[in-house]
């Protein structure tokens, strides 16, 4: 097999500083935004004791299922050996780190007190599946890290196989345990599901996907190295197998809810007359993030590369789409508590829970996204996680022009 | 008027008799209390029961609630801390319409506690369900795992905080129980408003003690939890719902 070289980015251009100062600039704002609701206490945001999770949790967990994802084109090349994406596995593993690192900063900046992030390190409370995504999360760092070390140190170039294995079956159960956070909770019918499991996992494959095209096309792109077409063509067929996945454990989700009486008033008001959170899920979700990516994905012509990054856009918008119908929509509906009875209180009780997102928890978000990039922007200069080239005879000796 | 030597007596004795008896009876109920080094035990588990058929069209425990735990709000209902609330409910075949006092639960096996990641959230020995305030990361999971939505989130600075009932801004909190009162011998504060100035549809006791009065009416007739079908057995049972 042909020897991949690997070289950082020049990292001197002015778009380069451009990009980092945008960057920059968006995680200033989300400091700033965490700042201000710290401050002032949650409520000047839109949360409230009904929308106990708002727009930071849509960002943040949208993040962390997707840092896992990130990791496919290395899980792919180490577990089920296929050359072609052996060059991708670095940038891959760099990108699941930095995801997963601005989806926590989130996580923790919205926290009422994240001054005692310690406390959290310290006391835990091992039946909860919070404490356990808390080794899960920093394992999965630690255990990327040295995954990447493996790869980058030439000696230790033998043992990446391995680690990439275990590291593919970290990350599984790492998304296991982030649907499981939702999974678990027994009281509110739109969660309280174990495929919740299985279907966070494919959301990470496909979120985790489309950011790492995105992001390879844009790093291929701004340093002019080759991208062959044949790589672009096995990613988005294996993109387009990822957002099929999503569609199915949803449509699983929602249907197995549909046969249940007791649960038909939530799956009504997610589906049918749910105002926002019905058009968010059929338009934001069903129709942009999944049927015109597939039908880019599964039509376009690999040449097509602005073709197929707006499809991974879309993917994306679609992603967050199902976070907020998810997670927001999911508390916005109440909880059953006499069941056969119209429930009304002056605290929600029996009512549509109301929610409109606010600029801070908005810029907090988007201050985690800004972290993430920032994060891979900064490494690609420091180290060399990309490769010279990525053409097709460059990374598959297999591959022959015209064929496939 | 005169008064008569054995008069005088009697009025002494009954006196000296009163002065006698007067610090016993303190002590009986001091005796009740738990001292401040004695552990929560397992022996007790308290709990409410509430009948929703004496409860009127009134708020008097909310209010006594609040009042008693210093639990001020600022005009926002939506982010506003409720330790207790009133709910009215209609029967949809029926129109039937009733109301009742809802709060913490007390569950035996608290979703809560299960949930929390730091173990802030934990259940006394005797079965009162709270938050330690100084290990409480403001996290919200147990807001989304309670099924009772019997759990605030304090959204913004505090005020008129009681000794007795820290808050603190980003952290969690929920009905105690009055644990601070019922550790002195004392009911809690929602259960002596609804005697005194409400329907006395609440009654507070020690499940476990088959001579309490509670214990002794949950076992003459039919009580029921809320959300029986998750199994929490909760420490608050209701009649006539």
């Amino acid at each position: 097999m042909t020897h991949i070289h690997y070289r950082e980015i020049e990292g001197r251009s002015l778009g380069y500083y451009v990009l980092l100062a945008l960057l920059g600039a968006l995680v200033l704002a989300g400091l700033a935004a965490a700042w201000y609701m710290e401050h002032n206490g949650h409520w000047v945001t839109g949360m409230s004791n009904q929308i106990v999770w708002g727009t930071p949790h849509v960002f943040a967990v949208f993040l962390i299922v997707a840092a896992s994802g990130a990791l496919n084109a290395a899980s792919v090349a180490a577990v089920f050996g296929r050359a072609p994406y052996k060059p991708l596995a670095r940038l891959s593993g760099l990108l699941a780190i930095a995801l997963l690192a601005g989806g926590l900063a989130v996580l923790v900046l919205d926290l009422g007190r994240p001054d005692r992030l310690i406390v959290a390190m310290t006391h835990y409370n091992f039946k909860s599946i919070f404490a356990w995504n808390i080794f899960l999360y920093t394992g999965f760092i630690a255990l990327v890290v040295v995954y990447l070390w493996m790869m980058l140190e030439r000696r230790l170039n033998a043992y990446s196989r391995p680690v990439g294995v275990f590291a593919f079956a970290w990350r599984l159960v790492l998304t296991t345990g982030t649907g499981s956070i939702f999974g678990f909770l027994v009281a509110r019918q739109a969660y309280d599901a174990a495929v919740l499991a299985p279907l966070f996992i494919a959301m990470s494959l496909s979120f985790g996907g489309a950011i790492f095209i995105l992001v390879l096309l844009a790093a291929c792109r701004g340093t002019g190295r080759p991208l062959g077409d044949e790589l672009l063509r096995r990613l988005k067929n294996l993109q387009g197998v990822f957002v099929l996945a999503v569609l199915y454990f949803v449509a699983v989700h929602h249907l197995t809810n549909l046969y249940l009486a007791e649960r038909q008033g939530v799956e009504r008001f997610l589906l049918l007359d749910g105002g926002v959170y019905t058009r968010t899920f059929w338009i934001g979700q069903v129709l942009i993030g999944s049927v015109l990516p597939l039908l880019i994905f599964f039509t376009a012509r690999a040449g097509a590369r602005t073709l197929i990054a707006f499809g991974c856009v879309l993917v994306l918008l679609g992603g967050l789409a199902q976070m907020y119908v998810f997670l927001i929509g999911g508390q916005a509906w109440p909880m059953p508590l006499f069941p056969g009875k119209e429930v009304s209180s002056g605290f929600g009780d029996g009512a549509i829970a109301a929610y409109s997102p606010s600029l801070p928890e908005v810029l907090l978000g988007a201050g985690g996204i800004g972290i993430a990039l920032a994060l891979v922007a900064l490494a690609l200069k420091a180290l060399p996680f990309l490769p010279e080239s990525l053409a097709d005879t460059d990374d598959d000796p297999h591959h022959k022009t015209g064929a496939a | 008027m005169t008064i008569s030597r054995r008069e005088v007596l009697g009025l002494g004795a009954a006196a000296v008799g009163a002065t006698l008896l007067a610090p016993g009876l303190r002590l009986i109920e001091l005796a009740r209390a738990r001292s401040p080094e004695e552990a929560a035990t397992s022996l007790k588990r308290w709990g409410l029961l509430i009948d929703a058929s004496q409860c009127g069209d009134c708020d008097v425990c909310v209010t006594a609630c609040h009042e008693e735990n210093g639990v001020v709000g600022h005009g926002r209902p939506a982010t506003d801390a409720q330790w207790i609330r009133k709910v009215t409910l209609k029967d949809k075949q029926t129109g039937y319409v009733q109301t009742l006092p809802l709060m913490c639960q007390h569950c035996e096996e608290p979703p809560c506690v299960d949930v929390c990641p730091t173990g802030a959230s934990f259940k006394r020995a005797d079965g009162i369900v709270l938050v330690d305030k100084h290990i409480c990361i403001g996290c919200r999971y147990c807001m989304m795992a309670c099924p009772y939505k019997a759990r605030s989130f304090v959204h913004e600075d505090t005020t008129g905080q009681k000794p007795h009932a820290p808050r603190g801004k980003g952290t969690v909190e929920s009905c105690t129980l009055c644990v601070h009162r019922v550790d002195a011998g004392k009911i809690p504060a929602c259960v002596e408003a609804c005697n005194k100035d409400g329907g006395k549809a609440m009654l507070f006791g020690d499940l476990k003690d088959p001579e309490s009065e509670i214990a002794q009416r949950l076992a003459r007739a039919p009580s029921t939890q809320i959300r029986p079908d998750l199994n929490l057995n909760t420490g608050v049972r209701y009649r006539n719902i």
